[in-house]
């Protein structure tokens, strides 16, 4: 059935969004699941399909455009970023959508992330984490934990992992998030909210490989360990558990896990300007810790489109519309041929080079 | 020594070449730019050739640090800054002794005696002091204290400290200059105005300087010698003076209107391109969309994402850069979509020759891409030229839908000439057509135009047209991902095929000279004023010579090896190793001379000339 929508057309749905081409991606892959939160999430958008648009990278979540029924770029290794900026600046009624994954973005990727979530250009980049390469059968990524054995580090990794939040928070990202392949709900409302947040925003989605990282998410996708999760929201105070017995408390710079009364509650709230704590949130890593999911921050500034636009149009208020013989006349110039003077004004100036 | 010995009052000259030389602080590049606009504004042909280091502010005094600019000022058509020098402007021992090789016999030498200090002959490498050994006999020296005699006369002036006043000195000199070759004040006193205005101070201390310049030539019996060099013949016109890099931003901007498209330029800083990213930033008004990424691979990405969306998307860089953008070049190729690459070129290899020019990135830009990856190249052959260039850039990603290499270097980027202001509305308009949704009808991407080849530019935002791009092998039509062997083998062809349909709009090869004969002398880019010069003395001399100057590299015009094939020999002069001699030979199974320079400098007349005397002698 369809709805209708503010501006009287039809309401699209799930099935809208779905390109014609097979799907291939591994059976039982965690982004199967992502896709179809993200087709079932587009139509809350509300936005002619022809505006949306998916830029993707090099790896097994950036084929994720050839999928979608919208406009889309499957782009080069790490640079979706740049490709999505561009495209805003050209045309920034766009929605824009950049899949890439912990490979792509935090590795060959790494700068342009950091740089397209400082300029707070108007994209939401999804960044599917399954801590491995796929695509290349099985090496470490950057988010690989230190002594992960894989094909290139048989003796184990000798690397620290990234921690993606702690990226984006640190790159001035205005909005950042985690939600989790399985969780579907989540995952579809904080894609929404991420996709309506105007500015860079970003979102990690925790993502099962069952080929060559499986069960890199089980400490929080197993029914039984869901108590490992801390669902953030805003106003809400931080706690968790089998009977949300625990909560978190600031202590000394950073938190610990207590099991305190309601009188200490650290209440929570994404739009706080300084992301310290959440900050300190994404700094948090299992098992002394829960795994947070949600919205960790989520504050208004001006985008670079807008930037770009309200410059244009104060430089056009100020000079007008720029005319070309202004432009080739911007210099000191001089008249060859008749009485040698330039004519002083413009309008004879202008009979003179163009007759 | 002679000095001042030279009695007439004005002499008429055809032409001069004055080169202006100092610290990287003495402000050369200002004083020659100044001194050019008051000649060009006398209506002299004018070349020019800033020479700079790369350092910002090299040690004073030193080799390194020497700064120059050199203008040819002529009553006739010139091509080139000029060979050898008639006049130096040296502000100190560093300045002499770099410039030294390049002097003519007689050439006048105005040195700032002040600065002929012990330390500073050390730091220049002279022995003993040359104003004083007798070795510069062979020229008119004019030993000057530049930096007191400006001290003096900006004395009383209050509130400027020492270095502020020492700064003003290369405006005393500029003033000399001026005097000598009876150059009007007035842009420069107007220049100064504008620039200081809100200084008071500097105001007065930089007119005072230029008029105390000025009137010691005046006033002084040292010069009894004054110049006069009448205004050439150029077409009547409004005229102004303009660089490589002007004339690409003005290009680019103008391109963009006659499509009536908005300009998108991603780019990021590097010597010697910047200017054009400067240049355009100062166009918000025109719609012009300046993008400073975080690097060259972002920059190209950035244009490539921009030119999906439909703007007219274009990046500018130098040979390292553009090693860096090589793969999103490939991924724009891929994806067939227009945009516009531009490479000022610089000498390389690696970081190389930051300020010195070079046109070592030809082959790069034929074939620096993996894969079978063709995509058009053009050659700016003047710093005017590369406002034609840039329109015409756009004109061919348009109709073959792919990323265009422009090709300037840092000579014709830095350079400038008189250029004749075009009427814009004469200019023909660059026609894009964006497709719509036909009801009943499939989209396809990758569906060819059959006169063209290039695919429809189906922008997002477009109903019905939802379609998705991507740098993997695609299958013809749909363009969906296909590793199909037909599939690639035709996808590889069709995109060759455009490429070599656009020799159905580029104009046949011509020749400057005999139609047939012993030699052609053929160029591309910027070599092309000193070929031109050398090529017609050579004429005048009795040869039979003509020059061609290659704009269109890639594809070739369609009748160039029949042209080739009417002389006995092909020379081709390039400031590289004989990059196109070698593509020329691959491509047409022609034989060619090569004449090669690789000095980080552009090529002397003389040096062409001697070639085409050398190789019509052995010949003949
Ligand atoms: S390799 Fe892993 S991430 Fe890639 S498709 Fe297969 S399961 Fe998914």
């Amino acid at each position: 059935m369809t709805s209708a929508t503010q501006n009287g057309t039809a309401k699209l749905t799930r099935k809208d969004f779905a390109s014609d081409q097979d799907v291939r991606w591994c059976p039982g892959c965690g982004d199967y699941a992502i896709l179809a939160q993200m087709q079932k999430m587009l139509p809350e958008l509300d936005l002619p399909k022809e505006n949306i648009v998916f830029v993707s990278g090099i790896g097994c979540s950036s084929r994720f455009p050839y999928y979608m029924n919208t406009y889309g770029i499957h782009s080069i290794h790490g640079r979706a970023p740049t490709l999505a900026s561009g495209l805003k600046l050209a045309n920034p009624d766009l929605k824009v959508f950049v899949i890439t994954g912990d490979g792509d973005a935090l590795s060959i990727g790494g700068n342009h992330l950091m740089h397209v979530l400082r300029r707070n250009i108007d994209v939401t980049v999804v960044l599917f984490n399954n801590r491995i390469y796929g695509l290349t059968k099985g090496q470490f990524s950057p988010t690989s934990l230190t002594g992960h054995v894989t094909k290139s580090s048989p003796l184990g990794s000798i690397e620290q992992p990234l921690n993606p939040l702690s990226v984006a928070l640190a790159a001035e990202a205005t909005f950042v998030a985690r939600s989790i392949d399985v969780e579907t709900k989540h995952l579809q409302e904080t894609l929404l909210a991420a996709a309506q947040h105007k500015g860079a925003s970003f979102v990690e989605v925790l993502q099962n490989c069952n080929i060559f990282n499986d069960g890199a998410w089980h400490h929080v996708t197993k029914k039984e360990n869901k108590h490992n999760l801390l669902f953030l929201e805003a106003g809400k105070a931080l706690r968790f558990g089998e009977e949300n017995e625990k909560q978190l408390k600031v202590e000394g710079l950073g938190l610990s896990v207590v099991e305190g009364s309601e009188k200490d509650e650290l209440i929570f709230d994404p739009t706080e300007p300084s992301g310290a704590l959440a900050y300190a949130l994404s700094r948090m890593t299992f098992p002394e810790f829960p795994v947070p999911v949600g919205i960790f921050r989520q504050v208004k500034k001006p985008t670079y489109e807008q930037g770009m636009e309200s410059q244009v149009q104060q430089a056009q208020k100020k000079k007008g519309q720029g005319e070309l013989l202004d432009l080739y006349l911007s210099s000191d110039i001089w008249k060859v041929g008749g009485d040698g003077k330039v004519p002083e004004d413009r309008e004879a100036l202008k009979k003179e080079i163009c007759g | 020594m002679t000095t001042g010995t030279v009695t007439e009052e004005f002499k008429e000259l055809d032409s001069v070449v004055v080169r202006f030389s100092g610290d990287s602080g003495d402000g050369m590049q200002l004083t020659g730019t100044q001194f050019t606009n008051a000649s060009a504004i006398a209506g002299n042909d004018i070349s020019t050739f800033p020479d700079f280091p790369a350092e910002i502010r090299a040690p004073a005094g030193t080799l390194a640090g020497v700064s120059g600019f050199q203008v040819n000022l002529s009553s006739h058509e010139i091509f080139t800054p000029g060979d050898s020098t008639d006049v130096l402007v040296a502000m100190n021992p560093a300045a002499l002794a770099a410039n030294l090789p390049d002097l003519k016999d007689d050439c006048i030498l105005i040195v700032n005696e002040d600065a002929f200090s012990r330390a500073n002959l050390k730091k220049a490498g002279f022995a003993e002091n040359p104003l004083e050994d007798g070795s510069l006999e062979r020229f008119r020296v004019f030993s000057i204290g530049l930096t007191n005699l400006n001290r003096l006369a900006l004395e009383d002036i209050e509130g400027l400290t020492q270095k502020e006043i020492d700064r003003t000195k290369n405006f005393f000199a500029l003033g000399l200059i001026c005097w000598m070759y009876d150059r009007p004040a007035e842009p420069t006193l107007e220049w100064i105005n504008k620039k200081f205005g809100k200084s008071p101070q500097l105001v007065e201390a930089n007119t005072r300087a230029l008029k105390a310049g000025l009137h010691f030539g005046e006033t002084t019996e040292t010069f009894q010698l004054r110049f006069r060099i009448k205004a050439a013949k150029l077409k009547d016109g409004i005229y102004r003076k303009i660089t490589g890099n002007e004339a690409l931003a003005m290009g680019l901007v103008t391109a963009g209107k006659l499509a009536d498209k908005p300009i998108f330029y991603g780019s990021y800083p590097i010597t010697p391109a910047s200017d054009i990213l400067h240049n355009l930033a100062a166009l918000r008004h025109f719609g012009v969309r300046t993008f400073q990424a975080e690097d060259e691979i972002a920059a190209m990405g950035a244009t490539v994402g921009a030119a999906f969306g439909g703007a007219f998307a274009v990046t500018a860089s130098s040979g390292p850069g553009v090693a860096l953008k090589s793969e999103a070049l490939n991924l724009g190729l891929a994806l067939e979509l227009p945009m516009v690459l531009i490479d000022v070129q610089r000498g390389g290899p690696s970081t190389g020759l930051p300020t010195k020019t070079e046109q070592s990135d030809l082959l790069m830009a034929l074939f620096g891409r993996n894969g079978e990856a063709p995509l058009p190249v053009l050659a700016a052959c003047s710093p005017g030229d590369c406002f034609n260039t840039a329109i015409e850039a756009f004109r061919f990603a348009v109709r073959a839908s792919c990323p265009v290499m422009l090709l300037s270097d840092g000579y014709l980027g830095n350079s400038s000439e008189p250029w004749q202001i075009p009427d814009p509305s004469k200019m023909e308009p660059i026609k894009v057509e964006h497709p719509t949704q036909v009801e009943g009808e499939e989209f396809l991407p990758y569906a060819r135009d059959p006169e063209t080849g290039g695919r429809p530019w189906a922008i997002p935002g477009t109903k019905g047209l939802e379609h998705r791009v991507g740098g993997l092998g695609k299958a013809p039509l749909t363009g969906n991902v296909s590793y199909r062997p037909e599939h690639h083998q035709q996808m590889i062809q069709d995109r060759q095929a455009k490429i070599d349909k656009l020799t159905d709009i580029i104009p046949d090869q011509t020749v400057r000279g005999p139609e047939s004969g012993d030699l052609l002398v053929m160029g591309w880019g910027s070599t092309y004023g000193a070929i031109r010069a050398a090529v017609s003395r050579c004429q005048a001399e009795g040869y039979s010579v003509a020059s061609t100057q290659l704009r269109y590299i890639c594809p070739l015009p369609k009748n160039l090896e029949e042209l080739m094939g009417r002389y006995k020999k092909v020379l081709i002069p390039e400031m590289n190793c004989g990059q196109l001699a070698f593509y020329l030979r691959g491509k047409l199974g022609v034989e060619v001379e090569s004449l090669q320079q690789v000095t980080g400098r552009p090529f002397k007349i003389e040096t062409i000339q001697e070639a085409i005397r050398e190789l019509i002698g052995k010949g003949a």
